[in-house]
């Protein structure tokens, strides 16, 4: 127990008096919210649309009007005819088109059918999507209240957005830069501190020690624990702060599974370092073997739904995926473990296995 | 104290791929000795330490360190050996006092518990010991790292090069240290390179490409040289140097400081008469001031003999 508590706090002296790394460590995951809050967004605003209005009447009108208290949109001009719309596009001024047909009030009134026409940008196919959406919102609700009720009877569907009604991007980032914080912080930093210990030669006089193997990484990753905890509550407060990012759910269930989902990285850092002979190496493997799938095969930047098949079967394997399903269930839906339960099962199992493979081939001599 | 002896080490070999690290090892340390290994850099001395410490596996062969099977009793010999690496093997960024009490924890006890057995040591760092290790001289990494191999009281002292880029002065405190703690009755076990250390123990191996050459007391192997040995001055040393190799009763002839130690292949001549003869040949060479005595082998003189012979005596 001795033995324990001094290597704990060996590797907390070694933590505190590396501050530059200390302050990496501490200021990367602010400046991740703050660059993923600010730049990397994935909703629009002000999309420059052109409105083609051949008879300008009551109802138009009321359509252009909406499109210009939108803070989405920002009407760039109002055309009779659609002839330049092309050039525009191509010169990039604007990014979206609304050609109305004529005579629109009229039409109205006797209840025909009207076309209209909305072109959109679609270069960026993702924000293509989202621009083509708001639009549509837009028409849909100025259709529905400027069309008379026919016969005095009408089926109006309202559709809502729950959880995140207003399609803010940074309900859906926040949760998954936890796993993010959390992959780097605990997988990361074990595989680096246990490789750096074999590259100084400093693990010969450890394995000669009656200590165990197990309390040397127990010891080691405790600090990281700390460190990683901290981390995610910097995340979550400025989420809260400078984003608005809801917490829904419980704080101790969500600070809980950030725990397990701690010690299953930290477990993947341990079998990491049993494979790496050197820092290099560790960073590069948790680099490739790690960052990578947290950032791009579990649902944080692309929609698992848009993978290929066998990317998708690859993600099943990602801790992050899994992960990402209970921090946004909790955070956003308010989910509860009740709902969870499978997820945190997986995680749980993933860690048993991984800390069963590093444990084993933990050396208890050199080679 | 008890009469097993303190390292006993039986048929030794372990391989690194087709190199034979160990090949054939067999020795005793006995209670209280300072046994020293003496070999090149390459010649398998710290494969033979770790086997002894218990970081590496013997392939073939055995080995009792204290009375306990180095792989079998590991965990409890772990406790009772102290172990410094061949390489500074001490955390850089902790300070004196940090490094020696996380090793005294590590050993489930105190620095203070083992403030007797540091004392001679401590003094020495004690000033220093607010310092970042890394920050230290070379000589004082080495006492630093003495002292944590000894702060838990350990019952056999293995010392891997302690010495090994270490300032002469450093050094002999070093070995200072070494013989009293021996003194005490602790057994040492160390290796170096450097030959002028030999002497100092009670006994030492020479180890030359896995072998272990021979063993003894540093005087008794000074003794059994088996040939006359003369040291030859002059103005030329370079000079004479090639004339004496081209000799032809010259066994061998190594350059020795400032002079020349020459052996003579012959066992059956008288020492004057072979010194004549050889002032008469250097003459003629050309070499008019030089000055050739007989003299007894020293340790050094023994293991350059032992090792251009590359066999065990």
């Amino acid at each position: 127990m001795k033995a324990f508590l001094g290597f704990v706090r060996k590797e907390t002296l070694h933590l505190l008096r590396d501050r530059q790394t200390l302050a990496i460590l501490l200021l990367l995951p602010l400046i991740q919210v703050l660059i993923f809050g600010f730049a990397v967004r994935t909703d629009v605003r002000k999309i420059p649309i052109a409105v083609v209005d051949p008879t300008p009447d009551i109802a138009t009108l009321e359509l252009r009007d909406r499109l210009a208290a939108s803070e989405r949109f920002h009407v760039v001009g109002v055309a009779s005819s659609s002839q330049n719309l092309e050039t525009q596009f191509r010169a990039g001024s604007i990014r979206q088109a609304l050609v109305l047909p004529s005579e629109v009030e009229r039409r109205l009134g006797r209840g025909d059918s009207l076309l209209i026409q909305l072109l959109t940008d679609g270069s960026d196919p993702n924000t293509g999507g989202i621009m083509q959406g708001y639009a549509t919102a837009v028409i849909h609700r100025w259709y529905g209240d400027a069309a008379p009720a026919q016969d005095g009877l009408r089926i109006e569907p309202t559709s809502r957005l729950r959880y995140n009604p207003t399609l803010e991007s940074s309900h859906l980032f926040v949760p998954g830069l936890v796993a993010f914080v959390l992959t780097i912080m605990s997988a990361m930093m074990t595989a680096i501190s246990i490789t750096r210990e074999k590259e100084t030669g400093t693990m010969e006089m450890l394995l000669v020690s009656p200590i165990r193997p197990a309390a040397i990484v127990v010891g080691k990753v405790i600090p990281y624990i700390v460190l990683g905890f901290s981390g995610v509550i910097l995340v979550l407060i400025a989420a809260r702060v400078v984003f608005q990012v809801p917490l829904r759910g419980s704080l101790t269930l969500l600070l809980a599974e950030c725990g397990l989902y701690i010690i299953t990285a930290l477990a993947l850092g341990i079998v990491i370092s049993t494979k790496a002979p050197t820092q290099r190496t560790a960073m590069i493997f948790a680099l490739a073997g790690l960052m990578m799938p947290t950032m791009l095969l579990s649902g944080f930047i692309f929609p698992l739904d848009s993978l290929p098949g066998w990317l998708q079967a690859i993600s099943f394997m990602v801790p992050a995926r899994w992960f990402l399903v209970v921090v946004r269930g909790i955070m956003i839906k308010g989910a509860g473990l009740a709902t969870l339960w499978q997820e945190t099962l997986v995680l749980l199992g993933m860690t048993a296995f991984f800390l069963l493979v590093g444990s084993r081939k933990l050396a208890i001599r050199l080679s | 104290m008890s009469l097993e002896p303190a390292v006993d080490a039986q048929g030794l070999v372990r391989r690194f791929g087709d190199d034979a690290a160990l090949d054939n090892v067999s020795l005793q340390v006995q209670p209280g000795e300072l046994y020293g290994v003496i070999g090149p850099d390459g010649s398998g001395k710290t494969t033979l330490f770790r086997v002894l410490v218990t970081l590496l596996l013997p392939d073939e062969g055995s080995a009792r360190v204290l009375g306990r099977d180095v792989v079998n009793d590991l965990w409890d010999l772990r406790a009772r050996v102290g172990y410094m690496p061949g390489r500074f093997s001490l955390y850089p960024d902790l300070s004196v006092a940090e490094n020696l009490g996380f090793f005294a924890s590590l050993f489930n006890t105190t620095v203070a518990a083992a403030r007797e057995t540091i004392a001679p040591i401590w003094v020495q760092l004690e000033q220093f010991s607010a310092r970042r290790a890394g920050a230290l001289s070379g000589g004082m990494k080495q006492k630093l790292a003495l002292c944590c191999a000894l702060v838990h009281r350990p019952e056999i002292l293995i010392l891997d090069e302690p010495t090994t880029g270490v300032d002469a002065v450093s050094r002999r405190e070093f070995w200072g240290l070494l013989r009293r703690l021996r003194d005490e009755g602790l057994p040492i076990v160390v290796s170096t390179p450097y030959m002028d250390e030999a002497g100092l123990c009670d006994r030492v191996s020479l180890m030359q490409d896995g072998k272990l050459l021979v063993t003894d007391r540093p005087a008794e192997i000074e003794r059994r040289y088996p040939l006359p040995l003369f040291a030859v001055r002059g103005d030329n040393v370079l000079g004479l140097l090639g004339a004496l190799r081209r000799f032809p009763h010259a066994a061998s002839v190594w350059p020795f400081g400032e002079s020349l130690h020459y052996t003579d292949a012959r066992t059956d001549s008288e020492p004057g008469m072979i010194a004549r003869e050889l002032s008469q040949y250097v003459e003629s060479a050309g070499f008019r001031e030089a000055s050739i005595q007989p003299i007894a082998a020293g340790i050094e003189d023994a293991f350059m003999w032992y090792m251009s012979q590359g066999q065990a005596a």
